[in-house]
């Protein structure tokens, strides 16, 4: 994942001195208020780790300006109050070449280095890029539905309501689509969100660095049921896993399109439900029943957001 | 006949929903009885018909400080219910909730900051820049009516039918016909294509007037920041605008016609729905903020009495913002699966645009530097504008970083950020500006104590109310929860309660202010028209001004303008003689246009096909036989001039010294000369 080139060496150094100072800082900062345990700060996965630490980075390089701005508002405000007895008053100061480079080059050096940043960090977290590992990955295609979500395991051939299993350790490829409005799919503890459109694939790879139940849900409000529509995100091992879809495949519920039918009513706290196989094309079926009548192509527009 | 319309649509399905519609009626004859109270004759031949861009400006602002009342109720709702819906309903039920945020935003956007800052504008900008009015008086008062159609649209929809449930933005295909069908998504869409025309027409205006009317030596680098910031937001206005007129006429069509734009199936695609609403929504926040930014420039420098530093520099951020507000708007989506070039190259945009917001923070605290501060409420108001804004620049770049926001976007942290731009940012610029120039508007200045006093309730009112929520996000709250079962979550947003009461503490320090204020008017007239020892030219104006502002357009020779006067004794020179001044006729086309856009509007959201044609045919005729009207101006004489202005020299020469006079520049003092 990372590459030895110049650039990277030199986003590690400024890293390593700026890191520490600011983990110190908010660590200080975050505990007073409870936030230990937060997902975002205290993450489960590599992704949101990352991300975070991102976060902390530029949280950091903004109080180069930030901390500024709070002295002189106060010591100005202070030494220049009406009973002060400050003798300087320059009422027709207005321009100084020093201070005007100062205060333009100062901010854009920041962009500079935070962009650089940007550039680098962004195309690592490309969400659509898979997580290097020595591990294939599982791959998970999950349905946004009012208001629920249906989990399908292509290689393991089930299929569960508002529950998502899947090793620890191990890459998880998630292919979401949305068959009503638009949603957003989060595991704010494992990584950043994506949206589940209609008609059209998004992608997500997630990590687990250990076994451990986390909380999920739709961030992009839906209707009625949106505050409902969460789900438990469980990481396990791997035996674990084999073991849990072996019982997930006992279940005598199929997911045909009768059933499917049924499924994709408007429902509120749906009950964590397992089917113990499911129409092999599920998937696909649920992004083409939107596709323009006689094209039997996608869209324009969705070919631009599923072409990655 | 009547639509869609039935007796159906009254809020008789629930208690909560009954009392909104009846403080909203109660507040309608309210403001009837005033009107009645003050004399019909009166409001309507000097108010409602006026087209002096004065009480243009005037109105806005009142428009915007009743919105701002309905506004908060919905925020005060929105607060109680997130601080005690754990694990239960609280007391709202989903589908009131949602129309509650949904309202919330739409008022607060379009309803408060927007006529806000365009009555400020309004009041402000034409004296500025030495004019007598504005170039287009009557389309001024086209577009008041518009933003009044629509924001009377949006309080309607509370005691007939319901309002959107689909947020401010509207999002499709959850607005969409198919999972919206009631009409609460039409009068989101009707009050935003109405006042949205308002706004684009205010545009235009501003935009010519400050090309085509400023006083003789007013370069365009002489030009107050105030003015800059009108300039820069009125182009904002043209060119997004339109945006978003396209943007929700085409999801009319959807719904009105059974279109596929935005639709889920047969080729329908909402991503161009978001795109569309961006490029207006992005554009749309500097709107808002520009304003402010130049009440922050003024306000800094009259009472810091020192030159603005950095002017040059100032003007060159004001347009690299308006510019590059054009090129950001896909980092509200950055979630929606663009490749991470396309994140990457609208993140580094979004950064760039720190730079220039930086540079105008320092020029304020330069400008501070070596100054004499008086301070004054609108001086409190800028300095806490300053330290709690740096927060939301912040946690701006933070969600700029496309991974970073892949974490916090839709939560919270998001809420937090955009509420700590547009309260601090914008709103307490507007009333910075609003306390500023209220001398110039009534004649008298606003009591201080209270001034402060709302300020500290605002301010504190605020941090309470946004930094939990802000923690918040990194707990993984979304935002639009009506209610949730995470017990972390409540107590920061019991909290962020508190801060809400706070907040309504504030606004009730400043409605104590204006009572208190105008109670004791009489012993803070403002006589010279120049209580704050300013240094722009609407200071050279009478408090309140005569209907042409200046009966002698000014010459301009620096920056400044008013200040270099005082300092070179021109300013207060009486004119050999006057000439004849005309004047723009006062009209009700206005109030007929706007009246009928609301029918229009109306009649549109219920369906009723024939009152829409009647409506739309209303408006024609009436802009068709305007333009037949050749006697839309009034000669106001020499002699009248006179009368007028030596009245005021008299006024001026009797007037006691000022609390300014106490402040260092001693030489600034109006001596008027030539008074008799």
């Amino acid at each position: 994942m990372i590459d030895k080139s110049r650039r990277s060496q030199f986003l590690a150094c400024a890293k390593r001195w700026l890191q520490p100072a600011l983990l110190l800082g908010l660590v200080l900062m975050v505990s007073g208020c409870g936030l230990t345990q937060a997902p975002v700060l205290d993450p489960k996965g590599p992704i949101t780790l990352v991300e975070r630490d991102l976060l902390f980075t530029a949280f950091g390089l903004m109080l180069i300006v930030v901390i500024p701005v709070f002295i002189m508002a106060f010591i100005f405000v202070w030494w220049y109050r009406p009973a002060s007895t400050h003798d300087i008053y320059d009422p027709d100061w207005g321009y100084s070449v020093w201070m005007d480079a100062l205060v333009w080059s100062v901010p854009a050096l920041i962009v500079i280095v935070l962009g650089t940043f940007v550039w680098d960090y962004t195309h690592r977290l490309d969400p659509y890029k898979g997580i290097n590992s020595a591990k294939p990955p599982l791959e998970v295609q999950v349905v946004a539905q009012d208001w629920k979500w249906l989990f399908l395991y292509p290689e393991q051939d089930v299929a569960v309501v508002n529950e998502l299993v899947f090793p620890s350790g191990r890459p998880l490829s998630l292919k979401i689509t949305s068959d009503t409005v638009m949603n957003s799919f989060m595991i704010p503890t494992l990584g950043g969100q994506i949206y589940a459109m209609a008609g059209m694939e998004t992608r997500l790879h997630l990590l687990a660095d250990k076994p451990g139940q986390f909380a999920g849900r739709n961030m992009q409000y839906s209707g009625s049921g949106f505050a409902n529509q969460y789900f438990t995100a469980i990481a396990m091992s791997d035996q674990d896993f084999e073991a849990w879809v072996a019982k997930v495949k006992q279940s005598a519920n199929r997911l045909d399109t009768a059933s499917y039918e049924q499924l994709v009513k408007p429902s509120q706290r749906h009950p964590v439900t397992y089917y113990g196989t499911f129409e092999p094309d599920l998937f696909a079926r649920i992004i083409a029943q939107y596709a323009p009548a006689g094209t039997g192509a996608m869209p324009a527009g969705q070919a631009q957001a599923a072409s990655h | 006949m009547l639509g869609k319309l039935t007796v159906d649509a009254l809020p008789f399905y629930s208690a909560i929903a009954m009392g909104g519609a009846a403080v909203t009626v109660l507040g309608g004859l309210a403001a009837l009885a005033l009107i009645l109270w003050l004399g019909l004759r009166y409001v309507w031949s000097e108010w409602l018909t006026s087209v002096d861009h004065k009480r243009i400006g005037i109105m806005y602002v009142m428009l915007a400080s009743v919105m701002l009342l309905r506004g908060f109720a919905d925020a005060i709702m929105m607060r109680a219910q997130q601080a005690i819906a754990l694990n239960s309903d609280g007391y709202l039920p989903p589908g009131h909730f949602d129309q509650v945020f949904s309202s919330h935003g739409t008022i607060m956007i379009f309803f408060v900051a927007m006529p806000f800052l365009t009555g400020l504008m309004n009041i402000v900008m034409p004296q500025q820049i030495g004019a007598r009015d504005v170039s287009f008086p009557v389309m001024n008062s086209i577009s008041l009516w518009f933003t009044a159609a629509g924001a009377a649209l949006v309080l309607i929809s509370l005691v007939i039918g319901k309002f959107s449930t689909a947020g401010w933005t509207g999002y499709p295909p959850y607005s969409g016909i198919e999972y919206s069908p009631d009409v609460g998504t039409d009068y989101w869409i009707w009050a935003l294509l109405i006042a949205g025309v308002g706004s684009t027409l205010t545009g235009i205006n501003f935009v010519t007037t400050i090309a085509k009317r400023r006083a003789p030596g007013m370069t365009l680098m002489r030009m107050p920041l105030f003015t800059w910031t009108s300039l820069c937001t009125s182009l904002l206005m043209v060119f997004a605008f339109p945006a978003l007129t396209v943007a929700a006429a085409l999801l009319a069509l959807d719904r009105l016609f059974g279109m596929h734009f935005f639709t889920n199936e047969a080729g329908g695609n909402m991503m161009n729905y978001i795109n569309l609403l961006w490029i207006w929504g992005h554009p749309e926040v500097y709107i808002l903020i520009l304003p402010a930014f130049g009440v922050y420039s003024e306000v800094t420098a009259t009472f810091a009495r020192k030159r603005l530093f950095g002017y040059a520099s100032l003007v060159y951020a004001t347009m690299a913002i308006a510019f590059l507000s054009f090129t950001v708007w896909l980092h509200h989506f950055f979630t929606m699966g663009s490749s991470a070039n396309v994140n990457a190259f609208f993140g580094i945009t979004t950064m760039i645009i720190a730079v220039p917001t930086g540079v105008k923070i320092f020029d304020w605290l330069l400008t501070m530097y070596h100054g004499r501060l008086w301070m004054t409420a609108p001086m409190y108001w800028t300095v806490g504008f300053i330290v709690t804004f740096v927060i939301g620049g912040m946690t701006g770049v933070l969600l700029a970083v496309p991974p970073v926001d892949y974490l916090m976007h839709n939560t919270t942290f998001l809420i937090a950020h955009f509420h700590n731009m547009l309260i601090p940012g914008a709103l307490f610029g507007y009333f910075a500006g609003y306390m500023y120039w209220f001398p110039k508007a009534f004649g008298f200045t606003l009591d201080e104590r209270w001034g402060i006093r709302a300020f500290w309730f605002w301010l504190i009112g605020f941090w309470f109310a946004f930094m939990p929520l802000y923690a918040l996000g990194f707990l993984g709250m979304p935002r639009r929860m009506e209610q949730y079962n995470v017990a972390e979550w409540q107590p920061y947003l019991i909290l962020a309660a508190f801060g809400a009461v706070l907040i309504a503490g504030g606004i009730a320090c400043q409605i104590m202010q204006l009572v208190v204020s105008t109670q004791s008017r009489q012993a803070t007239l403002d006589l010279t028209g120049d209580p704050w020892g300013g240094r722009t030219l609407e200071w050279l104006t009478a408090s309140p001004p005569a209907p042409y502002n200046f009966a002698v357009v000014p010459e301009v020779h620096d920056l400044d303008a008013f200040h270099e006067m005082k300092r070179h004794g021109v300013a207060y020179q009486r004119p050999a003689h006057y000439t004849d001044i005309f004047v723009p006729r006062n009209t009700a086309i206005g109030v007929i246009i706007g009246g009928f856009a609301f029918v229009l509007g109306f009649a549109m959201v219920w369906h009723i096909w024939w009152l829409a044609i009647v409506a739309g045919l209303v408006i024609l005729i009436t802009l068709a036989a305007r333009s037949f009207d050749d006697d839309t101006e009034y000669r106001m004489t020499a002699a009248e001039i006179e009368a007028i202005e030596d009245q005021r020299w008299q006024v001026m020469a009797k007037a006691p010294r000022r609390a300014w006079d106490r402040a260092p520049v001693a030489q600034d003092q109006p001596v008027p000369r030539g008074a008799t």
